[in-house]
């Protein structure tokens, strides 16, 4: 298998013109190895979430490049796939046809073993026939998982995938978001308010800053893996916690770099 | 249960979502006994008080004059009855058709619907029924006028609640069709259809039961075919228990098309009750 790292460069976003223009994303760039587990974090407005929609290509870049090895990525590109806030299942559609959703959307057969198996993976087996609506949040998050995986990109994008869920609930999907990375490798990049969550689950966190949104301070997460649940009562996690807030509450906050702005 | 078990059924769906899906269940044989009993009581009673008080029969006929009535006199009322279908089934497809199209192009151009959307308005508010006079001097008495009036009934209502589930976007779950490569097309079937059928299938029921108002009373206005026009001669002779046989029939029509909807709404759109 060919290495194919995504690379971000120069990445600008503006939107509108002129003194009211908005800078959401300034010359950011941000590199991620093959199968590297990667987090964005940062105050709200600084742009992790319109980046992480450039990477997906549904946002256009006002300027930089956005590369998956070899290819410019500029829309949806097949390898890339995205989870989005709060499961985002189609309440008309069974489980099964709302992962099999996007081999329709492309004209593929969807391949019925592997989301059998993906579906038994996660604890969902058996639970093809039901409506999303018949599921706890926590199901139809693990189902939203299936779908994701079941087209098998090679890099997928959560984007505050979780926020929804009770604090219990969120550990046990960081707990198998945890397992799948072990036993897949895929190149992950997440999104998330919650910092525990990005120190439990990445190798780097990237801390964002606001208003222009540019990349701040890179933090490497030393715990080695697989990692458990027993890691977050550990002393140096604490730390680590409470470094990366402490660096994001000291940053200026959005309203007075607006201020500064003016 | 006579006359306005048509009207007081129109009003129903008007409560959206619950007139659609959760009419109540029955769910065992006792609740099927009350309903038979309740029944019972109601048109027995009818039956004899009019009987007790020896009502005269052109006044207010006793619920078993009127379905004598409507099986003897049969061959003066079915014919009609198959008038009034055609004119409600041409018009109503055509309306209905016209407005489901104009209700998915026009929302995915917010300039043109926030310019159209005043006369749609207009034309949901203002009862078709006051056309049909002049759609009579137009096109004469035949089945066009009526054909007309109700295509004008239903259109705007189709559309008009058609409008609103087009405009329920999910910014959301489009991202999610784009994320893996969808087209226009396929983002308009997939997503957008799905998400306004709910209220597709009440601009569909609304569209249908303004279209039996419109047809009766413009059939009433003249022509001298169809069950309106029955109505009309049934009452100016006083042949009171065949006029009640025709609301019958008219009250019969409401319920099927209530049922015919909710049967709809479960199959295609019950995933959001």
């Amino acid at each position: 298998m060919t290495q194919r790292p995504l690379n971000i460069e120069h990445a600008t976003k503006v939107y509108g013109d002129g003194p009211g223009a908005i800078h959401a994303l300034q010359d950011v760039d941000l590199h991620v190895e093959q199968g590297e587990f990667v987090s964005l974090v940062g105050p709200s407005g600084c742009g992790k979430s319109t980046l992480l929609w450039s990477i997906m290509g549904l946002h256009g870049l006002s300027s930089g490049t956005i590369m998956l090895g070899e290819d410019r990525v500029e829309k949806p590109h097949p390898n890339i796939g995205m989870m989005f806030r709060d499961a985002n299942l189609l309440p008309w559609r069974t489980i099964q046809k709302n992962i099999e959703f996007p081999f329709e959307i492309r004209g593929q057969t969807p391949d019925t073993g592997k989301i059998e198996a993906l579906l038994d993976r996660v604890g969902l087996g058996g639970f093809g026939s039901k409506m999303p609506r018949e599921l706890s949040g926590g199901m139809q998050q693990r189902a939203s998982i299936v779908r994701a995986l079941s087209s098998d990109p090679d890099v997928l994008l959560m984007d505050e995938p979780f926020g929804a869920l009770d604090a219990f609930t969120r550990d046990e999907m960081n707990m198998l978001i945890e397992e799948i990375w072990e036993e897949t490798k895929k190149t992950i990049v997440l999104v998330t308010h919650s910092i525990q969550e990005a120190v439990f689950l990445s190798n780097k966190v990237h801390v964002m800053s606001a208003r222009p949104g540019r990349m701040h301070k890179m933090f490497e997460v030393p715990f080695p893996r697989p990692r458990d649940l027993k890691l977050m009562e550990s002393k140096e996690f604490f730390d680590l916690v409470n470094e990366i807030k402490s660096e994001i509450q000291h940053q200026p906050t959005s309203a007075s770099a607006a201020a500064a702005a003016e | 249960m006579s006359d306005n078990t048509n009207t007081g059924d129109g009003a129903a769906p008007l409560g959206m979502g619950g007139g659609l899906t959760s009419a109540p269940k029955i769910q065992n044989m006792k609740e099927v006994f009350a309903i038979i009993a309740v029944a019972v009581v109601i048109i027995g009673g009818a039956e004899l008080l009019l009987r007790i008080f020896d009502v005269k029969e052109f006044v207010m006929p006793t619920p078993s004059a009127i379905v004598t009535a409507l099986f003897v006199h049969f061959d003066e009322i079915g014919p009609h009855l198959g008038f009034t279908l055609v004119q409600l089934a041409v018009g109503y497809t055509i309306g209905a058709s016209i407005g489901l199209i104009l209700a998915a192009v026009i929302t995915q151009f917010p300039f043109v619907e926030k310019i159209i959307t005043p006369y749609i308005l207009l034309l949901v508010t203002t009862p078709m029924l006051a056309l049909v006079p002049l759609l009579i001097l137009n096109f004469g008495f035949g089945y066009a006028p009526r054909i007309i009036a109700v295509a004008l009934a239903a259109g705007p209502m189709v559309m008009i609640n058609s409008a609103t589930g087009f405009r329920r976007t999910d910014q959301g779950k489009i991202a999610l069709a784009k994320s893996y490569g969808a087209s226009t097309p396929q983002i308009f079937t997939k997503i957008r259809v799905p998400m306004a059928m709910p209220m597709i299938i009440v601009g569909l029921m609304m569209g249908a039961i303004f279209s039996v108002i419109t047809c009766i009373g413009a059939e009433m206005s003249g022509g001298g075919f169809g069950l309106g026009s029955r109505l009309t001669t049934f009452s100016s002779t006083l042949r009171t228990a065949e006029f009640f046989a025709v609301i019958l029939i008219l009250a019969i029509m409401g319920i099927m098309i209530y049922v015919f909807f909710s049967w709809l709404g479960k199959k295609l759109a019950g995933w959001e009750s």
